[in-house]
């Protein structure tokens, strides 16, 4: 089990290279430069060159890389151009909100998302058509677009949860619960309908295995026989898509951030992007990226104690 | 005789242009194919005309009609600025489509050339792409796009050629997993042999079979692409405004969300409307490709559903189910299919089984030997069922068409082993795990408790007890996965243990090991046991009686003795003589010539009459009924001619 957390944290590596080079890269191909897009037109020539040193970019591209992972391994990601603060410091301020948004849709659209399709794999008929129903209606509805609807009707007409922005949970855990209910539900409804389908297939096939036969001959309960044998065997498909679904829920953040205006590092990102803030965007992309490895990671582990053969290997 | 360079000719003709053409007339015909393709259609023409149709100009200002809601005037209302809605939808569709089809273009070209190229051609550049894409689509797709729109100064353009590049990995890895599927078929193979160069192979021969799934994961990234395009222009990183767009729209409508909530209703419904039709094209072509490749499976389902329940002669032999018995079944019929066009598979089984006896039921495949099983535990798989049927079981009395009912004589009544020992072990629980979970569940003890009587159990199917209980099914030879399943089947003390081919699975050198385990946990208890197998010998050792099945009938119930001698039904008879323990030394084995009737195809009187060596027109003029012989025999037949064959297998 060690080894297979180890060999994929080590695979990891040259994803975060990539990562960093890509937005290199992309500067490089840049028509004009950061400096340039900072600076606008109008700025005086001599001004402007001062602006391109103290950014570094006279240097050569490499050169600059360079010095970026220099500063990397001593833990630093750059300042913001707009803020000067250090970009670790702006980040890490942000990312507790992010994880909270992410690790509550987690908990809802699994809990929900297995419920709901293990049911649908007994109950095919009526239950199947509702979950297919419920699939569409949630995959087709863009999430920031659910996000202004649920504000509409539970903060404006019900008046029932806040509209926007967060407590945090050490001012007031009700409060904080109040402010995440709403990001949470409308980054959960696609995830939900995703798993749960999943599930449902999932379910299906394991259902129809041989050992399911013997175990009802051996004159094992129903209730048993679907919630630990047939889910036990139908988790390493539900667990993959789970892990695919928490790293769009990461992406999707970005806009339900910016809808209910939560200090995340999806309304940073934002906001940097408004400020040309490249340096802030690279950081982002480097914790997102670094998530993403996370959920990777522990997507493996489950496999890991879900199919006896990963371990045993 | 075609050679196989014309077989080559052949087979491109079939599956190239007979299959393409209709394929879009048949997405057309399903109702949700229609549906989408028309409102898609309607959407992108009436966009495209917008400076055509449109009602008035999507940045004129009329601050006298602002934040209206629907009217003649102005259809979908307006919006704070009293500009009309309508027409900034479909004026900004524009600006929207334009970005999806940025995207898709993108993702298309690079997709399907290099998945194409990687398919076709593995090797080493296969493997580069796969790790290229692994790398890419972990991504964080959202960031990138921003800083994208960051180094481009907001061009829209440039966030979706790269969304577009980012989302080609999804369609390659289809197309590449596609075109592998494909390059592993007879007709490319055949198509090399021809001499067709790989550029001709590929372009006749793939990109047909590998079209659909290509248009379906376009159809999906285009509904992505379409949610992004919308969601950077909410998040006002794409088109600046006033000009509009359907993300923006959205944007507009969550800056008067206090005052005009019905802005939300048509720049949501546009979006999410055109997501629908996307996805729903998609399925449309998905299952029409399934139906194209597959099509040979219906038909032959459709043939022999064709033919409807025959009048099911349900058994004359009715009688008193006799009180000593510990399992009777009385006109026992299992159908397929579903309602009126059922299939009668197994019809008017009768049998009765004494404490301590050992029953073997032999017969060809096919001829309802484990389905006659599976009914008596209440398992038929899906689309089988019981028409009738009683089972009797210690003096009570269970219908076996309830399933359900018979879920608590499973294991403590009943107990059951089968054909593959492994895959019936559940293989994501240990051994010691799944035994324990039968004992607790039916004698209710503790864990340790449950542990301790594990233990003895596989002990006493002569298993390695302690290493065993912590082994997974993965870790078992069929042989010690057979032993488990016993153990496993006994765990409740069943009073009838059902073993459905034990051993035909089994290495030859582990099946008599396993049979001698089976008789030496019978032989001290006093459980019954029905024996399902193919092999006399297993049978001669092992049963004191015998059924014989064909085409879902019993043709002969005997004592095991009587059987060898005087075989009553003709089929016995042939069946004995094809054993391979009778055989003559330097003579081929005798074979029964022809193949048992399927379901639906079975003639009207005896089952058996078209391969049967006696036969006569009596025969053939209706059903036949099982017939006793002498008062101190329980011999039974289902023949008319039975007196002709009163003479051992061995004298003939």
């Amino acid at each position: 089990m060690a080894k297979l957390i180890l060999n994929r944290v080590i695979s990891s590596i040259p994803l975060l290279f990539v990562v960093s080079i890509v937005t290199f890269v992309l500067e490089a191909i840049v028509p004009g430069n950061a400096a340039r897009s900072i600076a606008g037109t109008s700025l005086p020539p001599a001004q402007y060159e001062a602006l391109r040193v103290k950014l570094g970019l006279n240097l050569p591209l490499w050169k600059q890389y360079e010095l970026w992972i220099e500063r990397l391994l001593h833990g630093s990601l750059g300042t913001s151009l707009f803020t000067n603060q250090p970009v670790v410091t702006e980040l890490n301020s942000r990312l507790p909100v992010t994880l909270v948004l992410v690790a509550g849709v987690f908990v809802v659209c699994t809990t929900i998302g297995v419920l709901l399709g293990t049911l649908s794999s007994i109950h095919e008929g009526r239950l199947g058509k509702a979950l297919d129903a419920l699939s569409m209606v949630g995959l087709s509805l863009p999430n920031f677009w659910v996000a202004l609807v649920f504000i509409s009707i539970f903060a404006i007409s019900l008046k029932v949860l806040p509209a926007t922005g967060y407590t945090y949970f050490t001012q007031s855990p009700m409060e904080w619960l109040k402010g995440i209910i709403l990001p949470i539900a409308a980054l959960a409804l696609a995830p939900i309908t995703i798993i749960a389908k999943q599930t449902r297939d999932a379910m299906l096939d394991a259902l129809g295995g041989t050992y399911i036969r013997s175990l009802r001959a051996c004159g094992i309960s129903e209730r048993s026989i679907i919630w630990k044998h047939a889910l036990k065997n139908a988790a390493i498909p539900v667990v993959t898509i789970i892990g695919v679904v928490m790293i769009v829920t990461l992406s999707a953040t970005v806009f339900i951030e910016a809808a209910f205006v939560l200090p995340g590092l999806g309304s940073l990102a934002v906001q940097a992007t408004e400020q040309h803030d490249l340096p802030v965007i690279e950081g982002i992309a480097l914790y997102f990226t670094l998530i993403t490895v996370a959920v990777n990671l522990l997507v493996d582990v489950a496999y890991g104690w879900l199919n006896p053969k990963v371990r045993v290997s | 005789m075609i050679g196989i360079e014309n077989l080559g000719d052949v087979i491109s003709v079939h599956d190239a242009e007979s299959v393409r053409q209709g394929f879009i007339k048949r997405v057309w015909h399903k109702p949700l194919g229609m549906i989408s393709v028309t409102y898609l259609v309607v959407v992108i023409v009436a966009c495209a005309l917008a400076s055509l149709i449109a009602p008035y100009n999507p940045l004129t200002q009329d601050l006298a009609s602002f934040q209206q809601g629907p009217s003649l005037a102005h259809l979908l209302g307006t919006d704070s600025l009293g500009r009309d809605v309508l027409s900034r939808l479909l004026f900004g569709g524009q600006a929207t489509l334009i970005g999806v089809a940025e995207a898709s273009l993108t993702a298309s070209v690079i997709g399907i050339t290099l998945g194409l190229i990687a398919g076709y051609f593995g090797g080493w550049f296969d493997r580069l792409v796969g790790r290229i894409v692994d790398l890419i689509m972990s991504l964080p797709t959202i960031i990138i796009l921003l800083s994208v729109i960051i180094i481009f100064n907001q061009s829209m353009l440039s966030a979706m050629v790269t969304y577009g590049f980012l989302g080609s990995m999804a369609v390659l890895r289809v197309v590449r997993g596609g075109t592998l599927a494909a390059r592993e078929e007879q007709f490319v193979a055949a198509a090399k042999v021809s001499g067709l160069s790989n550029r001709q192979i590929i372009v006749r021969h793939i990109v047909p079979r590998v079209a659909g799934p290509i248009i379906v994961q376009i159809s999906i990234f285009s509904s992505s692409a379409l949610v992004v395009q919308a969601g950077l222009s909410f998040l006002g990183l794409g088109i600046a405004p006033p000009a509009p767009s359907w993300g923006g729209l959205i944007e507009e409508a969550q800056q008067v969300l206090l005052g005009d909530p019905w802005l939300l209703v048509p720049s949501g419904l546009i979006v999410a409307l055109t997501v629908l039709a996307l996805g729903l094209f998609g399925d449309a072509v998905r299952d029409t490709t399934h139906e194209r490749w597959s099509s040979g499976g219906g038909f032959s389902r459709k043939l022999s559903l064709k033919h409807t329940s025959q009048a099911s002669e349900h058994s004359t032999d009715n009688s008193e189910m006799p009180i000593g018995a510990v399992l009777s079944v009385r006109d026992l019929s299992i159908a397929r299919g579903s309602g009126r066009v059922s299939v009668d598979v197994v019809s008017g089984i009768n049998f009765d089984l004494f404490p301590g006896e050992k029953v073997g039921v032999v017969g060809e495949s096919g001829c309802g030997k484990t389905l006659t099983m599976l009914a008596i535990m209440g398992l038929l798989p899906k689309g089988l069922f019981v028409t009738s049927g009683t089972l009797r079981i210690r003096g009570k009395n269970y219908s076996l068409s309830d399933p359900k009912s018979l879920a608590g004589l499973r294991g403590t009544e009943v107990g059951m082993i089968f054909q593959q020992p492994v895959p019936s072990l559940d293989p994501a629980f240990r051994v010691g795990h799944q035994l324990d979970e039968v004992i607790r569940q039916h004698f209710g003890i503790s864990r340790r408790q449950a542990r301790e009587k594990t233990l003895e159990l596989l002990g006493r199917v002569s298993l390695d007890a302690e290493v065993i209980y912590k082994k997974y099914p993965s870790e078992l030879s069929g042989g010690m996965a057979q032993r488990v399943a016993i153990a496993r089947a006994l765990a409740g003390n069943p009073s009838v243990l059902i073993a459905d081919e034990p051993t035909t699975a089994l290495d030859v050198s582990i099946q008599a090991e396993v049979l001698q385990l089976i008789r030496n946990l019978v032989e001290s208890t006093t459980m019954s046991v029905i024996l399902v197998t193919h092999d006399w010998g297993v049978i001669a050792d092992m049963c004191d009686r015998a059924l014989v099945l064909y085409a879902g009938q019993i043709v002969e119930v005997a004592e095991i003795s009587e059987l060898w001698n005087h075989a009553r039904h003709p089929y016995s008879f042939e069946l004995l003589k094809a054993n391979p323990h009778f055989a003559e030394r330097g003579k081929p084995l005798p074979t029964i010539d022809g193949r048992v009737p399927e379901p639906g195809q079975r003639p009207v009187g005896c089952y058996y009459s078209p391969r049967c060596k006696v036969s006569s027109e009596d025969c053939d003029l209706g059903a036949i009924p099982m017939v006793s012989f002498g008062h101190d025999s329980n011999q039974m037949a289902r023949c008319i001619h039975s007196e002709r064959l009163a003479s051992s297998v061995g004298e003939s």
